[in-house]
């Protein structure tokens, strides 16, 4: 970095206020990133000396088949949490914005907006305290809904595409704001042109609506992914990974490897490996984000 | 298109009531928990989970409060959320004063260790993190989440504060600087109040996030009278003393707080909504 060619008076010393952040950053980020690195080539119980036992926590972990599962519902999560939200949201907010905004008045269109947006102001544990209540399988609400008898969250086959349904529906109401957001800031010229020669919604919306908004698809699809990557919480509380692991995913892998199981070092295993693919998208995403501005 | 200029009434309508029909169905946990909550046990098991209540029965939530100390944990979530909030936005202001105003020698490296900083998974930190706390006796203390959330917010706020500040009007810092004033009286006297709008934005928006964090909390608070909110529900749910109208109460009394922060806080959050799309 060059320095630049002006610097007034008194320029220098900024860096001093860097130093308390330094000083946090080190003790909260740095130095427990470090150690858990460091523990991942180790086999501990969390007392006594940890063993080094070099690279066995991963040839371990890359023959885990838990493991892999846990990645496999990860993705399934990707699609839950970033991929529908994403693609119903654009439906949405578009419908909303030059559908609904325009014919029924701009009113309408936040009163609905603010109904999909709602689930996403909860603490996301207290969503899964909630859905846990509407499924519970003898007292819930669904199936007094629909007249079933079925146990959404304790079927193997159908547990994750419970959680994943929930996660929609947590989630939705995210995409739709980022985009309504977008779309005011689009020039509506275009549109209105393309409407005088004769372009249907759909055509309008493929062209013209998706192009406009890019950024914002790109952010709300790399921070989703990022989300489903770490989630947690829904988890702990609708499932614990269960039943059996129809619903492991890598954060509760780790914290049962952590905390119930006493194998430190392979649940830092398990931590660091997350912890790089989540580095590797981020830096994927804005990659592909800075080639196409 | 011909048929695209005549107003197709049947049609915009089908629109709206799908549309509506949708906002329903998004809208419907929050219905029935809000139902049921207050129904006695008796007239759940007669009536099921659809009935509408035929009174104002409020033994449940009020049982649920009790045993949990509810009021206790509100208070835990108010104290974290709210010292997280203000640390993290001097943290962040103070960082984004070096970085964006100071211009300080390698900033961009030290921005993208904050961004890593602040995409890192808390499971990658979580067990170092549990045991340093154990050793020097924080473990179980608010004072630990307090420390630990400020940093991995100011890593975020750091990441926006500072390319806001890359755009703060020099002439001002100049002439206050030509006036005499030092880098400390610029801060809290000029930059600080100009960019107030943002910083308020942030702190909403780390006091929200902070409020609805679970992992670490789960972990770091274990005993009862340090649970916050979300870490009280999410343990309790699926206890032996939960019935079908007290877990509703429960869920209940964990929707109130967020849905009032959305409401109180609604007109600077939909300012700030792509503000803390980056995140």
């Amino acid at each position: 970095m060059a320095p630049s060619p002006v610097r007034p008076r008194g320029r220098g010393g900024y860096w001093l206020f860097l130093i308390p952040s330094f000083v946090l950053f080190t003790v909260v980020i740095v130095v427990p990133f470090v150690m858990n690195v460091a523990t991942s080539f180790t086999r501990w119980s969390g007392v006594g000396t940890p063993t080094w036992i070099g690279l066995d926590n991963y040839t371990k972990l890359f023959k885990d088949e838990r493991f892999w599962t846990s990645f496999e519902h990860n993705a399934a999560l990707i699609v839950a949490m970033a991929v529908v939200p994403t693609v119903i949201g654009l439906v949405l907010s578009a419908a909303l914005f030059d559908y609904i905004g325009k014919k029924f008045g701009s009113r309408t269109a936040s009163a609905l907006r603010a109904a999909y947006y709602l689930p996403q102001v909860l603490p996301v544990a207290v969503a899964g305290v909630v859905w846990n209540w509407m499924l519970h399988p003898s007292y819930g609400a669904v199936n007094a809904i629909f007249g079933t008898k079925v146990n959404w969250l304790g079927d193997p086959d159908l547990a994750l595409a419970t959680v994943m349904a929930i996660m929609v529906w947590f989630q939705l109401g995210y995409p739709v704001v980022i985009f309504m957001a977008g779309l005011q800031r689009a020039d509506p010229a275009l549109h209105e042109a393309a409407e005088i020669d004769g372009a249907s919604w759909w055509r309008r919306f493929w062209h013209i609506t998706i192009p406009q908004i890019r950024p914002e698809i790109f952010v709300v699809l790399l921070t989703c992914t990022i989300a489903a990557l770490k989630v947690f919480g829904p988890i702990f509380v609708l499932t614990r990974g269960g039943p059996g692991n129809a619903t492991m995913v890598p954060s509760y892998f780790s914290y049962l490897n952590f905390f119930e199981k006493a194998n430190v070092g392979y649940g830092s295993a398990i931590a660091t490996v997350l912890a790089l693919i989540i580095v590797v998208v981020t830096f994927l995403f804005l990659r592909v984000q800075e080639r196409d501005s | 298109m011909s048929a695209e200029r005549p107003v197709r009434a049947p049609g915009r309508w089908a629109v709206l009531a799908a549309l509506a029909l949708l906002a329903v169905v998004m809208l419907s946990p929050f219905l029935i928990v809000t139902l049921n909550a207050f129904k006695s046990p008796a007239e759940y098991s007669s009536g099921g989970p659809l009935s509408l209540p035929k009174g104002l029965y409020l033994d449940g939530i009020i049982d649920f409060w009790n045993r949990v100390d509810f009021g206790e944990k509100l208070w835990n979530s108010l104290l974290i959320s709210g010292a997280v909030a203000i640390g993290a936005v001097v943290l962040s202001v103070l960082n984004a004063y070096a970085l964006g105003i100071g211009r300080v020698r390698g900033r961009l490296w030290i921005l993208v260790l904050f961004l890593v900083a602040n995409t890192l998974p808390q499971e990658s930190l979580v067990y170092p993190l549990y045991y340093l706390s154990k050793q020097v006796g924080l473990y179980d203390s608010k004072l630990a989440v307090i420390l630990i959330f400020t940093v991995i917010q100011a890593a975020f706020g750091t990441y926006l504060l500072s390319s806001v500040l890359g755009q703060f009007p020099r002439e001002i810092l100049e002439a206050a600087s030509i006036d005499g004033a030092g880098k400390w009286r610029a801060l809290s006297r000029i930059v600080v109040p100009i960019s107030r709008p943002t910083l308020s934005v942030l702190l909403i928006f780390f006091f929200i996030w902070t409020w609805n964090e679970f992992f670490l909390p789960l972990i770091f608070l274990i005993s009862n009278d340090n649970q916050t909110v979300p870490v009280a529900l999410g343990v309790l749910q699926g206890e032996k003393m939960m019935d079908a109208t007290m877990s509703s109460a429960s869920a209940l009394l964990g929707i109130v707080p967020a849905v009032a922060f959305f409401l109180i806080f609604q007109r600077t959050l939909t300012r700030g909504v792509t503000v803390g799309a980056i995140k």
